[in-house]
């Protein structure tokens, strides 16, 4: 017997949207049935051509239908979404937001998404937090961590203008994150845009302070055991090598540093492999998601 | 926005308290500042830029924690300046515009944006918060020998029409040849040059930062960044001094004075260096081999910790052509050769011995 899928709709049919779409075409818990956008597009041409409903009115066209989705996963810009999260909030419609607006708590699905599975609004942070605050949360869920930081490089070509206008914004919000969802006292985010071709596949570093008596085997433990997690919706997510211990010193206050060298190659699904900076953003949004349905089929069953 | 009159022919920008940063280890003290200041004040230097290496927010543990608050340092650089008004660097994607706002309260009063030579789409908001804060500005186009002139001057253009007065041909890895810095240089100019002043930032690793300067003035900059001593990432920025007596020889007024300039260096800069930058080995794999300047230290750092050669993760670094800001991949690269190379290749016990 086949379950009751949760019907859901992307709003922004643009690269990201039409990779999640693409992730979300064979999930056993929701069900898009339409794609808005504000323009025809590529995107909306794709999306009809698999038989989904689509509209180049927006959202005004998307809450106007009599069979309204109860999870809409927002893939425009920050100003976009706060116009629309009231209206989506209104309708009881979830919203998860892939865009900076950052109304609704800040997840990661391997870290804290079950505890927001039934939040109207949740946030999905930046790229860069996605690939690095998992680790972060696995160094501090072993040892104390005072400061985290993290360095996320990503190929000149997988950031578009929003990205490129908003530089400021992402290390505001991905150095907030790294404390409040990592768990790090401290955090600091620096992203580096390079136009190396062949692209260069998304990097990201993770740097944590941690005390000079640190069980290292445990913090490794943590770390594999994490990127483990994060591998069952993101399968390119890598470690370049073990974390890497450095001893005490005195320029950090006595403590001592773990490094994680990570890579993140996207699935290929839509975008380019070396664009894992927004295949884990759309991975992670489609792994909330389907935490939202299944949570929402539970509390019917 | 219009660009600023200049006082003499060109303007000399020094950087011993940015760049020479990186070469500090990021830990210049306020004695050493304030005497700094005070030195380039009297030799009639008219910005002088002081901050962490990689600029406003840079103290990390991927660049090198400050041994002192960087925005301590700027309060007592603009403090102990008479004449002379002080500038701070600001990379996108490591410092904010918080960073900034806090730099222009301790008394800055020049930003200098610096994004790698393609990327400088994303220096417009910071351009736009320094206009507000009523700041100078300059753009800085890093990694310069990696675009082609024209490239370069497109994004030069957008620059500009951000709101940036001065935008600068930034050698960071030292490794532009002569013909092509001018050709850079004269791009620049025809595109952007007459609305905004060109700069020209060198580093010594082929040892052609001076001598780039001379064929910059030539091909119309009007801005050009000196270290004392060649305080600098790498082996050192062209020297403020040797900028002042050969422009001087050339009858190209800068409003410095170079027997002053020469007591700065000698006398105020030269006791503090922990070793004079110079065109080593490593520092001249960088310029061969295309690499950020700031990358040496952190290469020999590495190269110790993983008892593999600096040279080799230079180069490879050039390989990968790894950008600024992107010093974590140093480690990476370490990690990898020393891999590679394990139980087979000996370790160069000198590169050890040269960083203990």
């Amino acid at each position: 017997m086949t379950r009751q899928k949760i019907p859901a709709a992307i709003v922004g049919p643009g690269n990201i949207g039409t990779d999640l779409l693409a992730k979300l075409r064979h999930s056993e818990a929701l069900d898009v049935r339409s794609v808005v956008g504000v323009a025809e597009s590529e995107g909306l041409a794709r999306a009809r051509d698999l038989g989904l409903r689509t509209s180049s009115e927006g959202v005004d066209w998307l809450l106007a239908q009599d069979e309204l989705p109860e999870i809409v996963f927002e893939a425009t810009s920050a100003k976009a979404h706060a116009a629309n999260a009231p209206r989506y909030a209104e309708a009881g419609i979830q919203a998860v937001d892939l865009t900076p607006a950052h109304l609704g708590p800040m997840v990661s699905p391997a870290v804290n998404g079950h505890e927001h599975a039934a939040s109207p609004n949740v946030s999905m942070i930046t790229c860069g937090g996605q690939a690095t605050i998992p680790i972060v949360h696995a160094v501090s869920s072993v040892t104390r961590v005072p400061y985290a930081e993290i360095i996320a490089s990503i190929a000149s070509r997988s950031a578009g203008p929003g990205t490129r206008a908003n530089i400021d914004e992402f290390t505001h919000t991905t150095g907030q994150a790294v404390a409040e969802v990592g768990g790090a006292e401290r955090g600091k985010a620096v992203i580096v845009l390079n136009p190396v071709e062949p692209p260069m596949i998304m990097r990201d570093t993770v740097y944590c302070m941690v005390g000079p008596d640190t069980d290292r085997a445990a913090v490794t433990e943590s770390v594999h055991r994490m990127v483990d997690r994060v591998r069952e919706y993101v399968p390119g997510y890598t470690l370049r090598a073990d974390p890497q211990f450095d001893d005490p010193a005195p320029e950090w206050g006595g403590n001592g540093r773990v490094t994680v060298l990570l890579e993140v190659r996207g699935n290929g699904d839509f975008l380019p492999p070396y664009a894992g900076n927004l295949d884990i953003m759309t991975a992670a949004a489609a792994r909330i998601g389907e935490l939202m349905a299944t949570a929402r089929i539970g509390a019917r069953a | 926005m219009t660009r600023p009159a200049l006082t003499h022919d060109v303007r000399i920008i020094d950087t011993t308290l940015r760049d020479g940063s990186h070469a500090m280890g990021h830990r210049f003290t306020e004695d050493q500042v304030r005497s700094t200041v005070r030195a380039l004040d009297r030799a009639g230097v008219e910005w002088i830029e002081v901050s962490h290496g990689d600029g406003v927010g840079g103290s990390s543990f991927n660049y090198g924690f400050s041994g002192t608050d960087e925005m301590d340092l700027i309060a007592a650089a603009a403090e102990e300046a008479g004449r002379a008004r002080i500038a701070v660097l600001l990379v996108p994607g490591i410092g904010t515009a918080d960073d900034l706002r806090r730099a222009h309260a301790a008394g800055a009063r020049m930003v200098r944006v610096a994004t790698h030579c393609t990327e400088a789409d994303i220096s417009p908001q910071y351009f736009e918060v320094a206009r507000e804060l009523g700041m100078e500005t300059c753009g800085f186009l890093m990694m310069a020998h990696r675009a082609e002139p024209k490239v370069l001057a497109e994004q030069a253009r957008i620059m500009v029409d951000a709101g940036c007065q001065s935008v600068y041909v930034t050698d960071s890895a030292g490794a532009l040849l002569m013909h092509e810095a001018r050709e850079r240089f004269e791009a620049l100019v025809a595109e952007v040059g007459d609305q905004a002043w060109v700069g020209y930032h060198g580093h010594q690793n082929m040892s052609l930062g001076v001598a780039n300067s001379v064929l910059g003035q030539q091909a119309g900059v009007r801005y050009f960044d000196g270290s004392l001593c060649a305080l600098g990432a790498g082996s050192g920025n062209s020297p403020t001094e040797v900028l002042g007596a050969v422009f001087d020889r050339l009858g190209v007024r800068t409003g410095l004075d170079v027997a002053s300039l020469l007591d700065a260096a000698e006398d105020v800069v030269r006791p503090y260096l922990p070793r004079w930058p110079k065109m080593d080995r490593n520092a001249i794999v960088q310029g061969w081999a295309g690499v950020y300047s700031s990358f040496l230290l952190h290469a020999e750092r590495a190269a110790a910790r993983y008892g593999v050669p600096a040279q080799d993760i230079l180069r490879r670094c050039g390989e990968l052509g790894y950008v600024g800001g992107q010093e974590d991949m140093i480690i990476d690269v370490a990690v990898q050769l020393a891999a590679e190379e394990e139980g087979t290749a000996p370790v160069d016990e000198r590169e050890k011995e040269a960083v203990r």
